[in-house]
């Protein structure tokens, strides 16, 4: 069996210190494979967004590590760890994060700039994607001008254009309505299905988590096995 | 990042927020207009100074005395020598300078660096007269190899076996002539006393007219040939040993570094002769004049230091509205060195702007203002434009309010480096 391409062991994260502390994360340990999707549940507060943080590698554990693909996250050397972030990862946030006053084309390929790729190939990569997501013909406009769907759509072409491995999504559907959220979602799920990348979503949305390979439960810092809520 | 991705998205960025870039640019706009005009005051009046020493002699010759060893009244009256001779010389009414003769000029000119020696011979004709007009009287500038400024006419030329010699503008009307033009080519006669006191002329063609100045007096220039037939009739009967002793001589070098010339000045020093280059004289004018400018530039730098707490400001503001770009930036695989290099080059290129347009002003306004000023007030000062800009200077204030403004960006961009993504990611 091949390495996971991300495992977790015994991750602890805490804010604050004195009686402000807060621990987000009491030990969280588990395994994602290569070409996966998974769901992280659970109520807010519930240190779902910390986890996947700290999987992402945006933030660093207070004790325990993550492993990529076979390597421990800690030994890399800053530059390797944003090189490992630009090539591996894309992330869709729940807000969007997009430049407004920037073209819908130049917001998606900003990583693709960050890599240092030229000018020439940046507009290649960039109009492919967009095509992909059906936006080619918006590459042009701004951000701004761009509805709520198509703005999520450009996010996801923005974390794609880099032909990441893994796909890390925040409720990416939380600001949408049910339809517009519903095309997203199918998105989503066909790059997982048919492009092969790993795909991790943290949601609060028990329908969309049905629609996972598998769910993680999450609750006070801690993983639960059982939907305890779903079942209660 | 590459770089010029980096350059070229600074610049984007800087554009963003228009008003507040505006209006850091018009802070700097200030301070770089400021001091180019500064600037401008201290390279118009240099160049001016430089042009009226250039008329007054050479920049690469010294003057040469004889240094006077004889020391003070306690070492008691002196052996008599009759190899020394000692001439009268200006400066306190009984007071004597050791000659110069034709060995000690040997001795200059072997000085390794000194590539020609004259005596300075004084000269002291009584008249000058134009076909029957006026007689007026006249100096001679004494000082070899230096280049007036003209009115009219060509310099003097000292290789010509023509006697030359240029006027200043003021001798032309009482001298008889309409204008400066009608002067040029004419022959006039100089009058001169021999040794034995009868008068002698010697005739003398105008080669040019030469422009009032502010530090050469009304001494008429006069080339070799005219110096050599003045100083022949003024010595006319005169013992032989005192035609062959001087005051002193001008040495000339080849154009030499600072440090070659005092080498130079030390050796004639220790050769036994006093050497003053032009600058020595007339230096002290020129230092005045830089201490001026000086405190003129310190206040300018004082505006564009404030300046530059108003890059900071803009910056510290953009950092602030950007922190979730700058967060996003750097989930993507940003390196905190590219983001710090974004925000200091933005600021960089604020201070560019800034700088290339406040000098673009200055230049434009202080031309436009120094030639009304030399055509009115000024006129007096033939030559004197009073805001002078070089491009050497200029580009030197562009690149310093850059460097301020670039100082000024590094605490925002500091700031910006160093955040954490995913609390930037946070930031609401």
């Amino acid at each position: 069996m091949p390495d996971p391409i991300l495992a977790a062991r015994e991750l602890t994260k805490s804010y604050g210190r004195g009686p402000d502390r807060f621990d987000a994360l009491k030990g969280v340990s588990l395994d994602i494979q290569h070409g996966e999707s998974v769901a992280i549940v659970g109520k807010s507060g519930s240190g779902k967004s910390t986890l996947m943080h700290l999987l992402a590698l945006l933030d660093t554990p207070g004790t325990g590590t993550i492993t990529v693909d076979g390597t421990e996250a800690r030994s890399l050397s800053g530059r390797k760890l944003n090189g490992l972030r630009n090539e591996m990862f894309g992330f869709v946030f729940q807000q969007f994060f997009l430049n407004p006053a920037a073209s819908v084309l130049e917001n998606v390929v900003l990583p693709l700039k960050i890599a240092g790729v030229g000018a020439r190939e940046r507009r290649r990569r960039g109009m492919e994607v967009l095509e992909q997501l059906q936006l080619a013909d918006k590459a042009r406009n701004k951000a701004s001008n761009l509805s709520g769907g198509q703005k999520q759509r450009v996010v996801i072409a923005r974390a794609l254009v880099n032909k990441p491995q893994v796909l890390f999504a925040d409720e990416p559907t939380g600001n949408l309505d049910t339809a517009t959220g519903r095309i997203v979602e199918d998105i989503l799920f066909d790059l997982n299905q048919n492009h092969g990348i790993t795909l991790i979503v943290v949601t609060h949305d028990h329908d969309l988590a049905e629609r996972f390979q598998r769910r993680l439960y999450i609750r006070d810092g801690l993983l639960i096995t059982t939907d305890e809520e779903h079942a209660a | 990042m590459k770089p010029l991705e980096i350059l070229k998205t600074a610049i984007a960025n800087s554009f963003r927020s228009k008003l507040r870039t505006t209006l850091t640019v018009l802070a700097i706009f200030v301070g770089a207009f400021t001091l180019t005009i500064t600037n401008g005051l201290g390279t118009g009046i240099s160049n001016y100074i430089d042009s009226q020493l250039a008329a007054v002699g050479p920049g690469n010759a010294f003057t040469v005395t004889k240094t006077d060893a004889s020391g003070g009244a306690a070492s008691g009256p002196k052996k008599y020598d009759p190899s020394i001779k000692r001439v009268a010389a200006g400066g306190r009414p009984g007071s004597s300078q050791l000659a110069l003769a034709q060995s000690d000029l040997d001795k200059i000119g072997a000085i390794p660096g000194i590539t020609g020696v004259a005596p300075v011979i004084r000269i002291s004709p009584d008249y000058i007269q134009w076909s029957g007009h006026d007689k007026y009287q006249l100096s001679v500038s004494a000082l070899a190899g230096a280049q007036p400024q003209l009115a009219s006419g060509t310099n003097l030329d000292d290789s010509s076996t023509q006697t030359q010699l240029l006027l200043p503008v003021g001798y032309i009307a009482p001298l008889g002539f309409a204008d400066n033009n009608q002067a040029i080519g004419q022959d006039v006669t100089i009058g001169i006393t021999d040794a034995t006191g009868s008068m002698r002329t010697v005739a003398a063609r105008v080669a040019g007219v030469e422009q009032d100045s502010l530090l050469s007096s009304s001494g008429i220039a006069v080339n070799k040939a005219l110096s050599t037939a003045l100083s022949q009739a003024q010595a006319t009967g005169a013992p032989s040993t005192a035609v062959s002793a001087w005051t002193d001589a001008t040495a000339s070098f080849a154009p030499s570094s600072s440090a070659q010339v005092s080498d130079m000045k030390s050796k004639l020093s220790a050769a036994g002769y006093t050497a003053q280059t032009l600058d020595d004289r007339i230096g002290t004018v020129k230092t005045v004049i830089n201490g001026i400018i000086g405190v003129l530039d310190a206040f300018a730098v004082i505006a564009l230091l404030a300046a530059g707490f108003g890059i900071v400001n803009t910056l510290l503001m953009s950092v602030q509205e950007r922190t979730r770009e700058i967060g996003l930036m750097k989930a993507m695989g940003m390196g905190s060195g590219s983001v710090f290099a974004l925000f200091s080059t933005e600021a960089a290129f604020i201070g560019l702007l800034g700088s290339v347009i406040g000098s673009a002003a200055a230049i434009g306004l202080g031309t436009a203002v120094s030639g009304a000023l030399a055509r009115g007030p000024l006129s007096d000062l033939a030559g004197l434009h009073i805001l002078a800009f070089a491009p050497g200077p200029v580009s030197a204030v562009v690149l310093l309010v850059m460097v301020i403004a670039f100082i000024a960006g590094t605490l925002p961009a500091w700031r910006a480096a160093r955040q954490n993504p995913i609390d930037s990611l946070r930031y609401e």
